[in-house]
């Protein structure tokens, strides 16, 4: 009876936004998703922890601004590359990840889903929900929720 | 939450909340038989509600309180006891409510002990009261309600809402008429409802989320008009001119509609207040009378949340700290019930708020020495501060000077509480204080969150919004501007009419660039926050515009300086500056000064015990010399190869001006290169450069001159800084650079000189002020006390003006001007007053004391300006 529960479930598929972020493929799952949109006119808040990339103004809402390279110890973006942002929502508050380019929506199988090696970089295995095998390369799933769980400052390494 | 039951809490809860403001009031005004019929409706209505949703705790409980209240009705003594045990009961009807709310359903348990005493009390009543009265209502009630809770009150409260006299057949029926009477019983009810809340059945109960989004909206409608606006200004011939001004207009109309919707009176907020003091009157035995001024005042909801708490805990505090047991005041010969005092009207764009009583006041010597033991402040940084300085410490965290824990206050956790909240809403909160007699707090706020008028400005490359609440001026220097940045070692200060402000540069205080440094040129925004009073740099300013206020991200609320953000009409997104933040950021030094230079100003003591700003420099000998700084113009480094030799004196081209150069003692040598420090003095278009060897420091220190001196150019010595300090006398180096100084230019004005009398008890600023004065034409007698000038007066002496200090020992200005007014043979000899501070509240005074004018005491150029309009009244009218 377990098992056919379990299978049942492993049967069962999530869909995802997949991102690229620094050569990386993540995946973001499409329920958190609000929307995609470019950036535009960031304004830049000071004093603020280095993943706040800064502020914009999306259709009337205030939207912060998480540059996920610096969240995920990427490195800087080439200055003038293109850049995206992954509208989410938290709390009642809307934040926007900042990504290289956003692909498609892959409906994947949620038994297909493998733990995140334990040598994984502990600054992106803290973010980090599993990783999905696919044709050619690896998509780690983001956990929403930890990636804008940022600290007052800096995150500690 | 099934929508009935949630409704039925909101509704109960607000009822309750009545209930108790107004079983306090009936308990004081126990014949009042409308508060009462209010109070029984209330209980009754909760009672009905309670049966129909099927909750029999609450029933029985308000059940058993109503009964007992047809008690009170039928003529029972309102006693404190029954009216406590009906609060109490309230109590536990609200606690069942939160249970009740949480889980939804009645929590386990019964209250047969609270309903025991409640009806014990009835019984009490009972036998006390006439018998004719109590005839059957009893027996049957006590009999029946174990088996049906709700039923049998309703006989009489047929009766009770009849208001017919003596027993009703109601009592002698059985039960089987309750049916009937339940029919008959609303209506009443309703009548009466309906003739006294015409307003209530109008109106409409509206969730704050639904009242939220609509504000969302409307800003959202804002921004997209400023844009259109914006995109019509551009286009001369646009046909969209004309609809767009209308949608304009209803769009500020639909704006002010949707924020007086948030308005709620402050009422609201105080609500709970009468109960609380009430119980409290129990709790510490003592007589206190609540008194609310201006409940009806609206402010913003959001204003009101965040107040509640702070004005609560503060009349707590005033209850039990504030006011003294019945003994004690009845020994300081005040009236036996204490006063707290609320009160609350616009002022502005603000709401002022004011908490008081009439007790003992604050303690400040056990403030002074809790500030000691915390390590808050030295010994002789308290020996300088002033009473209302050392009452600020009751805002630090932490401090609590009650001596013992009771179980209302004194728990530590306070005023510092209540200033954050008050800091979080853009409000201010002062205490004033006078020992014996009561503490007021006046608490400042702002009437709305939501939307603000801003100053747009520019830093580091940056645009942000300053509350235009806390902008005081707009100052713009350059080289060549009146203003000027001056520095101090390594600090900035700017000097604007004889206060000095510590400057801060926002691009560093923000860190956006690595640049520490402020420059010469710039924007200061002179912002005010409390007490204190500083510039903020900026590279440029814009315009003032109302912005929304959008509240920070959670994740960047830790950083203090801005409060929100805001979305501008051209669709960008800055940030919002917290004064308060920048404020604490400047930190505790500049603040502690700027708080001496208010206190200072405040006049608390007399002049000559007050700091005072002193310029310490040195010349000619290592011993430090002074100069009040209000006298000083500016501070000049000049390079010495712009020193010229002219007709045998030093000159320096200064300002395309030829100003002279005196040296402040015969030992100083006027360098040959590099760099001479000057002190320029100005008066009017004419400057003198005083050559010093080097200016040392700018201090805050009381200036007392305690030896005298009998050489020219030196007033006195006094301490400053711990160190003996020679105080110079500027009034003997003006006439060394222009012979006719003190002869004046205005000179011509007047045909005979016109006499004056100076009055101040300060030796130092009659020596300052006789020579200026002396200088503007007058012929100048300078006495030290208001006594000596009233017999001067008295025994003929005539002046044509009396220019009088108001903080004086024995007789103040005020009374002098009084004593001065009350001889019908003095005239009308105009009369000014001289303070180092002019609040309205003074001048006001003034005026009524019979001041023409009222000057501060170093602005020399308003002094001469207003004895020159009075003097010359004088002649006209002669």
């Amino acid at each position: 009876m377990a098992n056919a529960n379990d299978n049942a479930a492993a049967e069962l598929t999530t869909e995802y936004v997949t991102v690229t972020i620094g050569d990386h493929l993540f995946g973001l799952p499409i329920f958190r998703v609000q929307d995609v949109f470019v950036p535009d006119r960031l304004t830049r808040v000071p004093l603020a922890p280095p993943e706040v990339a800064g502020i914009l103004n999306l259709r009337g809402r205030v939207v912060t601004a998480i540059d996920m390279r610096a969240r995920l110890d990427l490195g800087a973006r080439a200055p003038g590359a293109p850049v995206m942002a992954v509208g989410i929502e938290l709390r009642a508050e809307s934040y926007g990840l900042l990504v290289d380019s956003v692909g498609e929506v892959m409906a994947l199988r949620n038994g297909a889903c493998e733990a995140k090696p334990i040598n994984l970089d502990p600054r992106l295995s803290r973010v980090a929900a599993g990783i999905y095998r696919l044709e050619g390369q690896l998509m780690v799933v983001l956990d929403v929720d930890r990636v804008l769980d940022i600290k007052n400052g800096a995150v500690a390494a | 939450m099934d929508d009935l039951l949630r409704e039925f809490l909101i509704e109960t809860n607000e009822s309750l909340d009545v209930v108790d403001v107004e079983l306090v009031r009936f308990e004081q005004e126990p014949n009042n038989t409308k508060i009462l019929g209010n109070v029984f409706r209330l209980v009754h209505t909760i009672k009905g509600t309670c049966g129909f949703l099927g909750l029999p705790r609450l029933e029985a409980l308000a059940h058993a309180a109503e009964t007992l209240m047809s008690k009170f009705r039928d003529g029972m003594p309102v006693t404190a006891e029954a009216v406590t045990l009906v609060l109490f009961t309230i109590d536990r009807i609200k606690e069942i409510l939160a249970e009740l709310e949480t889980h939804q359903s009645e929590p386990e348990g019964a209250d047969t002990e609270l309903i025991g005493q409640l009806e014990r009390m009835v019984q009490q009543a009972a036998a006390k009261a006439p018998a004719g009265h109590t005839v059957g209502t009893l027996v049957p009630q006590t009999l029946q309600r174990p088996l049906r809770p709700g039923e049998v009150s309703l006989d009489e409260l047929e009766r009770v809402f009849r208001e017919t006299p003596g027993p009703v057949p109601a009592s002698i029926a059985p039960p089987a008429i309750a049916p009937q009477a339940k029919v008959e019983q609303p209506s009443p009810a309703v009548e009466k409802d309906e003739a006294e809340g015409t307003v209530a059945s109008k109106s409409l109960r509206v969730s704050v989320d639904t009242l939220e989004n609509l504000m969302t909206m409307v800003s959202e409608l804002v921004l997209t008009r400023n844009q259109l606006l914006d995109i019509v200004r551009r286009h001369d011939e646009s046909e969209f001119k004309v609809p767009l001004q209308r949608l304009s207009t209803v769009t500020a109309e639909l704006q002010d509609g949707v924020m007086r919707t948030r308005m709620q009176p402050i009422g609201t907020a105080w609500q709970k207040l009468p109960r609380i003091v009430r119980d409290l009157t129990a709790e510490l035995g003592k007589d206190i009378e609540l008194e609310l001024h201006g409940a009806d005042t609206e402010l913003d909801r959001q204003v009101l949340e965040r107040i509640k708490d702070p004005l609560t805990h503060m009349v707590r505090n005033s209850a039990d700290h504030g006011l003294e047991p019945r003994a004690d005041r009845i020994a300081s010969g005040k009236p036996e019930k204490g006063t707290i005092r609320l009160s609350a009207y616009h002022e502005g764009g603000h709401i002022i708020i004011g908490v008081a009583d009439d007790g003992r006041g604050l303690d400040t010597r056990r403030i002074r020495d809790k500030a000691l033991a915390n390590g808050l402040a030295t010994e002789a940084e308290l020996d300088k501060m002033s009473e209302q300085q050392i009452q600020k410490f009751i805002f630090t965290p932490g401090f609590s000077t009650a001596k013992t824990i009771t179980s209302v206050s004194g728990r530590g956790v306070g005023m510092d509480v209540v200033r954050n909240n008050i800091d979080q809403i853009g409000g201010s909160i002062e205490v004033h204080s006078v020992q014996g007699q009561g503490l007021s707090f006046t608490i400042k706020i702002p009437l709305t969150l939501a939307i603000i008028s801003a100053l747009i400005v520019e830093s580091g490359g940056e645009r942000f919004a300053i509350p235009q609440l806390s902008v005081v001026e707009l100052v713009r220097v350059h080289g060549k501007s009146e203003h000027r940045i001056e520095r101090i070692k390594d600090a900035a200060v700017l000097r604007l009419r004889n206060k000095l402000l510590p400057l801060v540069r926002l691009s560093s205080l923000l860190k956006l660039d690595g640049d520490h440094g402020i420059p010469d040129r710039g924007f200061i925004v002179v912002t005010q926050v409390g007490a204190q009073t500083f510039g903020v740099v900026v590279d440029g300013v814009f315009h003032t515009e109302e912005i929304v206020v959008k509240p920070m991200a959670t994740k960047l609320r830790h950083i203090g300086m801005f409060s929100g953000n805001t979305i501008l009409g051209d669709g960008s997104v800055i940030m919002i500056i917290d004064p308060n933040g920048v404020s604490q950021a400047i930190g505790t030094s500049v603040a502690s000064t700027a708080a001496a230079h208010s206190d200072a100003d405040a006049g608390q003591s007399a002049s000559a015990e007050s700091t005072l700003s002193l310029l310490v420099f040195r010349a000619g000998s290592p011993e430090p010399k002074a100069v009040p700084l209000s006298l000083v113009t500016r501070l000049e480094e000049i390079d010495c190869k712009k020193i010229e030799l002219s007709n045998g004196r030093h000159m320096v081209q200064y300002r395309g001006q030829l100003m002279p150069l005196v040296r402040a003692s015969d030992e100083v040598k006027i360098r040959r290169e590099g760099a001479q420090p000057l002190l320029v003095f100005s008066d009017g278009h004419r400057s003198m450069g005083l050559v010093v060897d080097e200016i040392v420091d700018i201090v805050e220190d009381r200036l007392d001159i305690q030896v005298g001196s009998d050489r020219a150019g030196v007033l006195g010595s006094a301490v400053v800084r711990g160190q003996a300090t020679e105080i110079i006398d500027v009034g003997h180096f003006l006439p060394l650079a222009y012979a006719d100084w003190f002869r004046g230019k205005d000179m011509h004005v007047a045909d005979k000189e016109r006499t004056l009398l100076l009055v101040d008890d300060s030796a130092f600023f009659r020596n300052m002020l006789s020579p200026v004065l002396k200088a503007a034409g007058y012929e100048v007698t300078a006495v030290s006390s208001a006594q000596e000038a009233l017999s001067m007066l008295k025994e003929g002496g005539r002046f044509d003006a009396l220019v009088t200090d108001i903080d004086m020992p024995e007789m103040d200005g005020f009374a002098l001007a009084e004593a001065v007014r009350g001889e019908q043979r003095f005239g009308e000899i105009p009369i000014i007053a001289l303070s180092s501070y002019s609040s309205p509240e003074s001048i006001e005074r003034g005026r009524q004391a019979g001041f023409h004018d009222y000057v501060a005491k170093f602005d020399r150029h308003s002094l001469i300006a207003a004895l020159k309009e009075q003097t010359a009244d004088i002649i006209q009218a002669a």
